[in-house]
């Protein structure tokens, strides 16, 4: 009987039909992809995006060059070279992160003790060039600047829960 | 046309020729256009079952995606390998397209409305699709490259075993249109079920052999499930993995040229081609081509949602399914009909 039954099933093609009416039933539901470019999910005020360097609010940069953060990088992608500056306080006169080889694990952030290295919210930093991706010092500040109300209130959000 | 371009003042050879000339382009014309579309009609469908979007931003609903894709692929480098053999190459991809453009040559868009009305239409197109073959195999083996050289041999295999059901297929058909011309075909519908649905898909001995058609015709066009051709899990890409710009375009193109292709044969052959669904008089105040191009447009429909439901096949069930199951069932099913129509046709 098993054996007709599967025969009937099988030229009926009833595993198919029945596939295909599930599957009909899914191209009438909503979608379930967001509109990427036009819309964007909310993010975490721990994602960890591009790095930035920040500042303090009279302009000072913070890091101090203390090279916690490059010791830590596991990818070895942070590269500083450091001396005092004119007014006796030690400065990064380098602050590379080839982004190529970052892995975006937060390590630098978690060793920064000033705050200085954070990866802010942002993700689209897609470039033409590899060599756009080698980002300085200059580049690290200035998304300081760019981001800095945005990572300022993720590390308020995210400050309760360290 | 002819007798249009002849009061032109032309002679009947000139008149015959640019008759021709106009037909071929007002079925290729369009059909390319139809292909860009379909490709784009293929992925948002893809995309509906999967929840998906699909491409939305190139134009409204990004219908103008193909074009699109057209544009980025004709302006990029055409890559020939060093190793490979240039001139078969080269013409592989055309052979492709060019194949797949001829068949169109016999498919009646309205009553009469046929480039080529020949009276063995029905084996004019079993011939060109056999012809297909040679594009996919000249590509695989001029590359010089192991993967498309494995796909090529699995396409022509693949084809090959397919167009053996699908000729006895045809035959039921034949047998019950009484004729090979594609016209005579779909005026033998006419009524043919009950009196009024102009299908012959309706006939029960005639619906299996649908079902059949359309399945083989996936087999035959090397669409999913049985796109083992271009398994990329295994493949590549398949036999154009070495092709790129202009010649991969026109696989790309003349492989959904094949596909619609099949899908309006789908319809000629079994649905009713360019006849209304219903006998019934006001629906022939609609012009055949839209009810064709109604009936293609849903076969072309239920080959992507074939595509989106039914995971790849393995190879021997491929070859399983078409020498084991399909010959065997459509051979008896020849014998069924001739033994059917010999007692209530011509007794």
């Amino acid at each position: 009987m098993s054996y007709v039954a599967h025969l009937v099933k099988s030229f009926t093609l009833w595993e198919f039909v029945k596939a295909h009416a599930l599957t009909l039933k899914y191209f009438f539901k909503p979608k379930a992809t967001i509109n990427y470019p036009f819309e964007k999910n909310p993010l975490s005020p721990r994602f960890r995006g591009e790095h930035a360097l920040r500042r303090y609010p009279n302009g000072e940069e913070r890091c101090i060059a203390c090279k916690l953060c490059e010791a830590v990088c596991p990818a070895q992608a942070i590269t500083i070279e450091a001396e005092p500056r004119d007014d006796g306080s030690r400065r990064t006169t380098r602050y590379d992160i080839d982004m190529t080889k970052c892995i975006y694990c937060g390590f630098c952030q978690e060793a920064c003790p000033v705050d200085a290295i954070v990866e802010g919210p942002n993700f689209e930093f897609a470039t033409e060039t590899r060599e756009e991706l080698l980002y300085d010092k200059a580049k690290l500040l200035a998304n300081g600047d760019k981001w800095e109300r945005a990572i300022a209130a993720n590390l308020a959000a995210d400050a309760p829960y360290r | 046309m002819t007798e249009y371009f002849q009061s032109l003042g032309m002679s009947y050879e000139w008149a015959w020729g640019v008759a021709t000339i106009v037909g071929i382009l007002l079925i290729a014309l369009p059909l390319m256009l139809a292909v860009a579309m379909i490709i784009y009609a293929d992925r948002k469908i893809w995309a509906a079952i999967a929840l998906r979007r699909g491409p939305n931003v190139v134009g409204p609903f990004g219908l103008l995606q193909s074009f699109a894709d057209g544009l980025k692929v004709f302006l990029q480098e055409t890559i020939i390998p060093s190793s490979a053999n240039r001139g078969l190459f080269l013409i592989a991809p055309i052979i492709t397209f060019t194949v797949a453009l001829m068949a169109w040559a016999v498919i009646p868009f309205n009553s009469g409305a046929i480039l080529a009305d020949i009276n063995v239409g029905l084996l004019y197109i079993l011939a060109i699709s056999s012809l297909g073959v040679y594009g996919v195999i000249l590509s695989g083996w001029s590359s010089n490259s192991k993967y498309p050289f494995f796909s090529a041999m699995r396409a022509s295999a693949q084809m090959i075993s397919y167009e053996v059901s699908i000729g006895f297929i045809l035959i039921g058909v034949v047998l019950f249109a009484d004729s090979f011309n594609m016209n005579d075909i779909v005026k033998a519908q006419q009524g043919h079920g009950l009196g009024f649905v102009n299908a012959f898909g309706f006939n029960l001995l005639l619906f299996p052999l649908a079902v059949m058609f359309l399945i083989s015709a996936l087999a035959e066009t090397a669409r999913a499930p049985f796109d083992l051709t271009e398994a990329e899990s295994e493949l590549v890409a398949g036999y154009q993995t070495e092709y790129s710009s202009m010649s991969f375009a026109l696989f790309w193109l003349g492989e959904y040229a094949n596909v619609l292709l099949m899908c309006a044969l789908n319809a000629i052959l079994f649905w009713g081609g360019w006849l209304p669904p219903v006998d019934w008089a006001p629906l022939y105040a609609v012009p055949g081509i839209i009810w064709l191009f109604a009936k293609i447009l849903f076969f072309f429909f239920v080959f992507s949602w074939v595509k989106a439901t039914v995971p790849r096949y393995r190879y021997d069930q491929l070859m399983r399914l078409g020498w084991k199951i399909f010959l065997p069932i459509s051979l008896f099913w020849v014998f069924l009909i001739s033994g059917y129509l010999m007692l209530t046709r011509y007794s």
